[in-house]
């Protein structure tokens, strides 16, 4: 089975600009044939071609899952970032063919829920907007909290609002407006299911928080993908296919594999899905684990590398791939 | 098409018996001359053409009166067919694939048309034409996974996938080898497996369930299982236990051949798009040892294979104490010369 | 012997939770090595929460004691225990009617009290900590209410406690028998006799009972008493 199993060619049917960051990308198949249904809080692999380097990067999917005639996605531009965000907002223009996988969830809605309620920051609005449009189809019970930095980078901030009214609740850092968080979680009727998605901080401060409330760990859900972060150039030797590459400083180790032409799996690409895991053969220096998947243990073993997000330091590292 | 459904039983006087072409096709499990539990999975890809790997879903010969049978086996036990209420979604993603998968690979027989979300079936061999809407229960005689799977072959369980596990959380389970899905529903991946020997300590589990976690959309998988039933009973069910056990006591040297029949099941795996849950397809095949034995690399193997398993599995699945009748009865088709690796027959 | 301060006060206050408390029937149960859908059972230890709801029966009074004794002291304030006496007739409802809790009710049976625990579950919110202890048929029983009610199951605690008779459902007729002690046992149902397995249902709360002369009617073991 290739890398990331299963992919849909695609066409930029349109792009939004939403706001100074925030542009919205929708996909169509070139034939106008259905895309897949999908569930609210699945992603998507967009794959690009930046000059020459290959990338591919998870984007929630923001649309109604119902609506099989097309995804969209929102980019929020990454001025820092390695490059992905920077080319679909810079390059990406209508009638582009490009070239995306199956949705994937890692963010689904627990659908035994008796009320979801899901806490928001910035660009971390857009699984949330594909799950209310499906709550909101079967009848399921929800409420938002929302957070920006202000009005104007309120995405779609303004349609939930008029569309769900009481239900949508907004939030503007600007302004000196805080979720009081505590309040939130201690009304909370049995039964209740958390959702977070937003910047680190904000991920780490809900689920602490609701730690402490005494909720409970399966009732938290949260997602948070990991842009691999860059770091020093290093080389590995790929054992099973007898090559040895050099992992650049601004690209992952799974892109490097898949420059070399080693056909590696992976799905998330953001250290959350465990796919990618690659046994160590042999390491004489330090890797520098950055995913969610390892436990602390098999990190501290030093035989399993994840290869989406992970880098390594020293003198060589060989891989069974 | 070519294929003529027959008119069978599978309880009271058992006329289920396999024609030679249904024979040529069976799905024999064994790809070498001996077997341990394994992570044996591999994409769910079409097979040779004519084999049950054609199809998504295969329709074969006794398609007819296993539903059939299936029907019997619902009206005696309605507790036989439960979904969670929360797998509702997940019975309308399963009714789709199969549907969109029957409409497209078996057009003579079955046909889809959609109109938005204003559906229109129609099933030649049942005699069935239903119109409905799309994800609207109350247009349907009963819920979709019920509905979808009284019209397709093998049992059907359906899991929701959440807390890094599996949960069987609904499923249509009439034709299982003695397991109870009124027992067992709402249970996760290592909960449901309890019961079988030896698989837990070789972390098979625990490697199987990554791997389904990870099965996506569009990327189906499958594997076998396989075990022994005296009969050609598709319901060797917990709760009818009393009334077929008997007839492990009534196993001799002559009637083994006719009797006793492989059961093998092709299970597959498919993600579910809007529900987000895995979907795990039991397809059952059973075929008698007399019928069997017309293939001579597979009678040797199955000599090998039943003679050299470990008495835990043969008791797990239920026929240690008939293994030394059956094991002298498949001697007599092994010569002892090699079988060629793979499971077709004529390879 | 009495149980463990229930106060905190003494040595009881600074033992861990689930240090042996010395009484027969009185400690967690050991239970052998088993399958994976086998329930396993803790220690109950405080956890930070608005509100603690206790259902317990039986020898489970003592993981109660021990519970609130770990506890801080404004546990009892926040506390609600519904208790029952034990399948074997084990009934310690003065000592815990000393807790001094804000809600204590005796109920005779847990059917008795199962209009109570399904209110007070509707009532409650998210952060309650939920604590079991005493008998499998009164935690399992228990358990599947608050999973109705809409918690995870692993967020509940449980603690196993005195008897080890079992709660049993016929896989054959479903009818389902209280405190099993023997195995075989006859279905006080359909009659059948019945092998009494580790598989454990959650959803049913019982154990598997499978008959046990299916193959050869008639030829039924004698009955050993493996739960006392
Ligand atoms: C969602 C998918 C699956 C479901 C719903 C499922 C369900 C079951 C059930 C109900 C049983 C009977 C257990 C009993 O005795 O009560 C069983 C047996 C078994 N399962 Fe699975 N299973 C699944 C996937 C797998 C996979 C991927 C493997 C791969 C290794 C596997 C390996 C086995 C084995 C080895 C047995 C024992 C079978 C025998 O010896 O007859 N299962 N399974
Ligand atoms: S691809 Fe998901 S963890 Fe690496």
């Amino acid at each position: 089975m290739s890398g990331g199993g299963a992919r849909i060619a695609v066409r930029v049917a349109e792009v939004t600009e939403v706001n100074a960051l925030i542009r919205r990308i929708r996909f169509v198949r070139p034939d106008g044939g259905p895309m897949p249904a999908f569930s609210g809080g699945a992603h998507t692999v967009v794959e690009m071609d930046d000059h020459g380097t290959r990338r591919r990067n998870p984007y929630s999917l923001m649309g109604d899952p119902a609506d099989t005639t097309g995804y969209s996605i929102a980019v929020r531009r990454d001025d820092a970032g390695r490059g992905g965000s920077l080319f679909l907002h810079r390059h990406v223009v209508p009638g582009m063919d490009m070239v995306i996988s199956h949705p994937v969830n890692l963010f689904a809605l627990d659908l035994r829920a008796k009320k979801h309620l899901m806490i928001a920051g910035g660009i971390g609005i857009t699984p949330f907007l594909a799950q209310i449009a499906q709550l909101a189809a079967l009848g399921g019970r929800f409420e938002l909290h929302y957070a920006t930095r202000n009005p104007a980078l309120c995405a779609y901030g303004d349609e939930l609002a008029a569309r769900y009214g009481g239900r949508v609740h907004l939030y503007h850092d600007d302004a000196g407006q805080m979720i009081d968080l505590p309040a939130l979680l201690a009304g909370q009727p049995l039964g209740t299911h958390l959702y977070v998605c937003g910047p680190k901080g904000m991920i780490r401060w809900v689920r602490s928080s609701a730690e402490s409330a005494g909720w409970p760990r399966a009732a938290v859900h949260h997602e948070e993908f990991l842009a691999p972060p860059p770091g020093k150039v290093f080389d590995v030797t790929l054992a099973a296919s007898g090559k040895t590459i050099t992992v650049g400083t601004h690209q992952s180790l799974l892109e490097a594999i898949e420059a070399a032409g080693v056909d590696a799996p992976y799905l998330c690409r953001g250290g959350a899905c465990g796919q990618c895991e690659t046994d160590v053969l042999g390491c004489d220096g330090t890797i520098r684990h950055n995913d969610h998947w390892l436990t602390e243990a098999q990190k501290a073993s030093g035989q399993k590398i994840m290869p989406c997000v992970s880098r390594f330091e020293g003198r060589s590292l060989v891989l069974d791939r | 098409m070519g294929l003529t459904f027959k008119d069978e039983t599978f309880r009271g006087d058992f006329t289920f018996f396999n024609s030679p072409a249904a024979i040529r096709r069976f799905p024999f499990p064994f790809p070498e001359d001996s077997y341990m539990y394994s992570v044996n999975m591999e994409p769910h890809v079409p097979g040779r053409p004519g084999s049950v790997f054609e199809k998504t879903f295969d329709v074969d010969e006794h398609y007819v009166a296993e539903m059939r049978e299936r029907a019997r086996v619902l009206a005696e036990d309605p507790l036989r067919c439960q979904s969670l209420p929360h797998m509702t979604l997940a019975g309308w993603d399963l009714l789709e694939l199969i549907m969109q998968a029957k409409a497209r690979e078996y057009p003579d027989w079955f046909s889809l048309h959609r109109d938005g979300d204003r559906w229109h079936w129609i099933n030649r061999p049942l005699e069935i034409e239903q119109r409905f809407t799309f994800l609207d229960e109350t247009t349907l005689p009963c819920g979709p996974m019920e509905y979808i799977t009284r019209q397709t072959q093998g049992d059907f369980s359906l899991q929701d996938q959440r807390n890094d596990n599996l949960w069987m959380d609904a499923g249509m389970v009439t034709t299982q080898a003695d397991w109870s899905l009124d027992f067992d529903i709402g249970m996760n991946f290592f909960e449901w497996h309890a019961p079988v020997p030896l698989a837990h300590e070789k972390q098979i589990f625990t490697r199987a369930l990554k791997f389904l976690m990870n099965v996506q959309h569009g990327v189906p998988a499958r594997r076998f299982n396989w075990t022994m039933t005296i009969d050609p009973l598709l319901d060797t069910s917990p709760e009818n236990y009393p009334k077929w056990g008997p007839s492990r006591a009534t196993l001799t040297p002559e009637n083994v051949g006719r009797r006793m029949h492989l059961r093998v099941e092709l299970q597959t795996f498919f993600r579910l798009p809007r529900s987000n849950a895995l979907a795990f397809p039991i397809r059952c095949y059973l075929i008698r040892f007399e019928e069997l034995a017309t293939q001579p690399k597979w009678a040797r193997r199955l000599h090998r294979v039943i003679r050299d398993l470990p008495d835990e599995l043969a008791a797990y699945k239920g026929f240690l104490r008939n293994k030394p009748i059956m094991v002298d009865y498949l001697a007599q088709f092994d010569d002892g010369t090699p079988t060629s690796p793979g499971w077709w027959a004529e390879d | 012997m009495a149980g463990p301060d229930a106060f905190g006060e003494g040595i009881w206050a600074k033992k861990k939770p689930g240090a042996q408390t010395g009484a027969a029937g009185m400690t967690k149960t050991v239970f052998p090595p088993s399958i994976p859908s086998r329930p396993t059972y803790g220690v109950l230890a405080p956890r930070p929460g608005p509100a603690h709801l206790m259902i317990a029966d039986g020898d489970g009074a003592g993981a109660v004691l021990d519970l609130v004794g770990a506890g801080d002291a404004g546990m009892a304030a926040g506390s609600h225990l519904i208790y029952l006496p034990g399948p074997d007739g084990t009934d310690r409802t003065a000592e815990l009617a000393a807790l001094g809790l804000a809600r204590f009710h005796r109920a005779p049976s847990f059917a008795a009290a199962l209009p109570r625990l399904r209110k007070v579950l509707g009532d409650a919110h998210m952060g309650v900590q939920i604590y079991l202890a005493g008998s499998e048929g009164l935690i399992g029983q228990a358990q599947r209410e608050v999973m109705e009610a809409g918690l995870p199951h692993d967020a509940v605690q449980t603690e196993h406690r005195g008897t080890t008779v079992r709660r049993v459902q016929c896989v054959h007729c479903k009818g389902i028998t209280e405190n099993v002690a023997t195995d075989p046992f006859t279905c006080g149902h359909c009659g059948l006799a019945l092998f009494v397995r580790d598989h454990y249902s959650r959803r049913i709360a019982a154990f598997q009972g499978v008959n046990i002369d299916a193959e050869d009617p008639g030829l039924v073991p004698p009955p050993v008493e493996k739960f006392r």
